[in-house]
């Protein structure tokens, strides 16, 4: 009865109809900057247009913080510390509580808005970043009356001012992630998100409004790289945070050094991700896609580095490559997305170099097929195979949908070439083995380490790098000591 | 004939299974594709009695159901098949008659597998005797979980043989077994055997089918396929019981095995109540409004 | 009638070694009255590379060993210390310390190695978690030694603030160079001699003579080098140092307070690790669960 197949192919016949999500959300024509509780007018009167990298249409205008801003944002969060410091920790609690609360119930809102203005799916904003934005603001407003017990022997008080800057693939999540723990811990923030991405950070400043966020904690700006440097530079700050490439991290240390500011970084990242013969493959090539192409591999943690023991290789491309077919790209407010837009047309000419040198390198290139919506910014998932360690293409991070895939034969070899990077920020390890698991996570030189599993984040969980991929923890208990002095 | 164990027995790692599973559920099926899943998820059932009570009356019933499932709305499918115990197969066959719905009886001691091998033998026989297109039969959970693999192997074999040429389906009741490494290794076993399906439960044992097992045993039959260009079909019995869990099984379906599987030649639904809430699902397609059951017959 | 003594060398610390500097270069340290203690070594930024291969080597197996071996090796110097306690009273006298004074520098000392002797098996216990993430996986963070750690000693407790970094980093599983106190550092050299006769493994404590002035930026800039400690209250030398630490993002510490104040707290241990988080599935848990 049986019969042979042409071939496996998920898109042939029944094809989704299209299914956006249809929550309006509302977007003012001009967006003023949040200081010190109120919207005020930039002082450089000066706007720059965001748009949908989906469609390219211009979705609104936002200010540019000048140098002036900045002080005006700095001296409102300065004095905004004393009183919030010396609040006590469970009213500190209950306001980021609120947001917490007022983040859940104005979910839908929220994603819509970081899909159109980031280009990444619906389904990632709706299922990650919201739910884990309002997470994290759960988490650290429960520590807020418990900081003396985080830390044995020590006496914790908080530094100050924190100027945060964060960047453009996780907007409203790395928002979160810095603002949560700064002001849970007593600290008072100015914070500037990525200039193709303010929209959820502004919106973030009108629940603080709601919330009723006392004026001051924290302050909104936005502009591109020289707010952000002013910011940096600022006398009246005493903690930066920064998260985005390592490039900018290294200006970012140098311009603070000797300074007394304290400071973290969370880098860039180029991680391994290695799959044994015995590894549970159909989980595995599961956690190669969610790796490498989750939020189009704008992600410094990405698995971008494929490592595939030999014996398996044939099997894991294969099942990779059909997997990858199921993969849909197209309009990211469209639920059934699973790869939406590149965030800007300069990051897609990033990825475009990266793409064009491996094809000079005369690397094997897999794409899929099919093509990209006209207007707007799109890259195909792509795999390269057979990639040398020498490569650039297993070198540099790329950042975007593109995958390194490499061979490996031992794992004294496999371990060797893993940690063979500046980077170390993630790894993945698949195997069914409990023990080789142990080995392989004691022995890769990076901050987080998937084991089975891949691209897991949790509020609970610290997160962050080894080595040029930056230093500090961000969550969990750890991640406290970036906002806190703590006195022997 | 015996089973070969493969030389790395493939593990599966459940968490992973249940995250993917669950991304299936998140896929959004809206209008025309919407009615085209659900009329093609129509036509994969297998409508089923399998009571102590069954009389022929009720099976003539369910057959009559199966020809017209609801003839105030042109153009549905039938059924795939009506699946009975051996007994009621000569009257199901007698009532489907030329309309191509498939008569499908459940063999070898169904539901419990406990047996002697011989007589299992011998009811597959009868079963095909009395005009079973299809054949349902249960593998023997208590051979596998002891590590007997070749007296399941054999017992595969000897009933497939048994079959002739109707088709075999081969229920691996995963409700009693311990983990989704057994799962993965009794589809393996059954295939090798000479299944032309498997199938997950019998419908008498809880918890009957879900997304992650039936994900993991289409994943073995693609990896068959992969191995020998073979094509195996998927029946994933009881717990299925709304119209938007049919569709999800369905996405599942083509995002791990393709399109051509998507026909009942391939794919199944074990279940009875899954039917009246995809009609219910067409009609408001097609009309705009909720249904309600006193609207569509229960049979 | 008087003998004449022999006057000792003061050689370098390198790879379980005590070669000459390779530039040939030494100074003289004078004692409070201006008379000559010693000819030292005037360690170059080669002789400084020269220590970081032995250090790196020595690191990956050091880290390697159980926690319980490492305090072991700690407790073992604390030993070999004792027994020489008198040497190291007269090398510090030398250096215009009261016989008090050096005593309490060395009994100091020897305290210091044993309370760190202690952490090495403890500090692990008190700075990881299990982490109860909101999902069907077992979270936990460690820690991990930074690696290769490169440090200027106090000045002003030429033995104590020594034995303090050399304690902090192999209680946490580091490799140590070190440059001496420039006031007292035949007293270093000595020490040498101590960690030299234990159970240190060669290659694991490395320690350099000569001034600071030429030698921090190359600490700080060195791209093996995984951490760098700056123990002396020199702000412009600090700065100095946390600018070059840029260049591979290793971890700079200004730990200023400990010049002529030395204190003991496992948050030293800590600074010279890294966290790791380690995710992975646990079975048998609705997906919506957790375990911890």
């Amino acid at each position: 009865m049986s019969k042979k197949s042409k071939n496996l192919e998920p898109n042939t016949g029944w094809d989704f109809d299209p299914a956006p999500e249809k929550v309006p959300v509302e977007i003012k024509a001009q967006y003023d900057l949040f200081i010190d509780g109120k919207w005020v007018k930039a002082t450089s009167k000066k706007f720059f247009n965001t748009i949908n990298p989906a469609t390219e249409e211009k979705l609104s205008e936002i200010s540019e913080a000048s140098e002036k801003d900045v002080d005006l944002a700095v001296k409102a969060a300065a004095k905004a510390f004393g009183s919030w410091s010396k609040l006590p920790g469970k009213e500190r609690a209950k306001y980021i509580y609120r947001i917490a609360r007022i983040l859940q119930e104005r979910a839908r809102e929220f994603a819509v808005l970081e899909t159109m203005d980031g280009g990444k799916p619906i389904r990632e904003s709706r299922d990650v970043d919201v739910p884990l934005a309002a997470a994290h603001f759960f988490y650290h407003a429960g520590w807020a009356d418990k900081l003396e017990y985080a830390f044995p022997g020590l006496k914790p008080k908080p530094i100050g001012v924190a100027g945060q800057i964060i960047p453009w693939n996780f907007p409203l999540l790395m928002a979160a992630w810095k603002i949560a723990p700064a002001i849970a811990c007593g600290n008072t923030v100015v914070l500037k998100p990525a200039e193709t991405t303010s929209l959820t950070a502004l919106r973030l400043a009108e629940v603080f409004e709601e919330a009723g966020l006392p004026p001051g904690v924290v302050n909104i700006i936005t502009g591109a790289g020289s707010t952000g440097a002013a910011l940096v530079n600022h006398p009246g700050i005493q903690k930066i945070a920064f998260t985005g490439s390592t490039e900018v991290g290294k200006v970012i240390r140098r311009s603070v050094a000797g300074s007394g500011k304290k400071l973290t970084l969370e880098l860039g990242g180029k991680a391994a991700n290695i799959v044994f013969e015995d590894a549970a493959i159909d989980q595995a090539v599961e956690g190669i896609v969610n790796g490498i192409y989750f939020n189009q591999g704008h992600v410094c943690c990405a698995g971008s580095r494929l490592f595939v023991q030999e014996s398996v290789r044939e099997e894991v491309l294969q099942k990779l490559k059909f997997r990858m077919r199921s993969l849909i790209l197209g309009d990211p407010l469209d639920k059934n997305t699973d790869v939406g837009a590149i965030n800007s047309a300069e990051q897609l000419k990033t990825i475009q170099h990266y793409l064009s040198l491996g094809k000079k390198e005369g690397l094997e290139m897999y794409q899929n097929a099919g093509g990209t919506p006209k207007k707007g910014f799109w890259c195909q998932p792509t795999l390269f195979e057979d990639v040398a360690q020498s490569s650039v293409i297993a070198q540099e991070e790329i950042f975007g949908p593109v995958l390194a895939i490499q061979t490996f034969r031992t794992i004294d070899e496999v371990i060797q070439k893993a940690n063979n990077t500046p980077y170390g920020l993630s790894a993945g390890v698949w195997t069914d083995k409990g023990s080789k698991i142990f080995n392989l996570t004691s022995e890769l030189k990076a901050g987080v380490v998937w084991a089975n599993t891949y691209n897991k984040f949790d509020p609970t969980s610290p997160f962050g790098g080894y080595k040029e991929s930056g230093f500090g923890r961000e969550g969990g208990i750890h991640g406290l000591a970036a906002y806190l002095n703590l006195e022997g | 004939m015996s089973f070969i164990a493969p030389k790395s027995r493939r593990s599966i790692d459940q968490v992973g299974v249940l995250e993917r599973a669950g991304r299936f559920t998140t896929r959004s099926i809206k209008s025309k594709s919407k009615v085209e899943g659900l009329k093609m998820a129509l036509s994969m059932i297998d409508l089923t009695t399998l009571e102590g009570k069954d009389t022929p009356g009720k099976v003539r019933q369910l057959c009559y159901k199966a020809r017209h499932l609801h003839d105030s709305y042109a153009g549905l499918p039938t059924v795939a098949a009506v699946c009975v115990y051996p007994s009621m197969v000569k009257t199901a066959k007698k009532s489907l008659g030329s309309s191509g719905v498939k008569v499908a009886s459940v063999s070898t001691a169904f539901p419990s597998g406990q047996s002697a091998q011989n007589l299992k033998i011998e009811e597959t026989k009868y079963a095909v005797g009395e005009g079973a297109d299809e054949v349902d039969m249960v593998i023997s959970r208590g051979a596998l979980l002891s590590g007997d693999l070749n007296y399941v192997f054999d017992e595969i074999a000897s009933v497939k043989a048994a079959c002739g040429s109707s088709r075999l389906k081969v229920i691996l009741e995963t409700g009693e077994l311990d983990n989704f490494d057994q799962v993965r290794l009794a589809s393996d076993i059954s295939m090798e055997a000479g299944a032309d399906f498997i199938k997950t439960s019998t419908g008498k044992i809880s918890p009957a089918a879900n997304m992650p097992v039936t994900l993991i045993m289409l994943e073995a039959i693609r990896d068959y396929f992969l191995k020998t260009g073979k094509m195996i079909g998927m029946k994933p019995a009881g717990g299925i019981r709304t119209a938007k869990q049919s569709l999800h099984y369905l996405v599942m379906v083509k995002e791990t095995l393709g399109e051509d599987w998507l026909s009942n030649e391939w794919f199944r639904f074990g279940a009875s109540s899954l039917a009246n809430d995809i009609l219910m699902q067409l009609v408001k397609q097609e009309q705009g409004n909720y249904q309600s059951m006193n609207y569509f017959t229960i049979d | 009638m008087s003998r004449l003594e022999v006057a000792k060398t003061y050689k370098l610390y390198i790879g379980g070694k005590f070669p000459r500097t390779e530039s040939g270069r030494t100074y003289q340290l004078k004692g409070p009255k201006g008379e000559n203690i010693a000819n030292l070594c005037q360690a170059s930024r080669k002789d400084f590379r020269e220590s970081v291969i032995p250090a790196r080597k020595a690191q990956a197996s050091w880290a390697s060993k159980t926690a319980y071996n490492r305090s072991q090796v700690l407790y073992r110097l604390a030993e070999m210390l004792e027994g020489r306690k008198a040497q190291f009273v007269d090398e510090l006298k030398q250096s215009g310390f009261s016989l008090l004074e050096a005593k309490k520098e060395v009994e100091d000392s020897l305290e210091c190695l044993v309370h760190y002797a202690g952490w090495a098996d403890k500090y692990q216990q008190i700075f990881s978690s299990v982490n109860p993430v909101a999902s069907s996986h077992f979270n936990f963070s460690v820690c991990e030694p930074s690696g290769v750690v490169v440090a200027t000693a106090p000045l002003s407790n030429p033995l104590h603030g020594l034995c303090f970094l050399v304690s902090v980093c192999l209680a946490g599983g580091n490799s140590l160079i070190v440059l001496a106190s420039e006031k007292t550092p035949h007293v270093a050299i000595s020490f040498a001699e101590v960690v030299h006769t234990s159970d240190v493994p060669g290659g694991l404590v490395n320690i350099l003579t000569g001034f600071e002035d030429e030698l921090v930026e190359h600490f700080a800039s060195h791209m093996d080098v995984n951490a760098v400690i700056y123990a002396r209250n020199n702000s412009k030398v600090s700065q100095k140092m946390e600018l070059a630490s840029a260049d591979n993002m290793k971890r700079y510490f200004n730990w200023s307070d400990l010049e002529g104040k030395i204190k003991y707290s496992p948050y030293f241990i800590r600074d010279l690790q890294e966290v790791k988080t380690t995710w992975h599935p646990i079975e048998r848990i609705s997906s919506s669960g957790s375990g911890y």
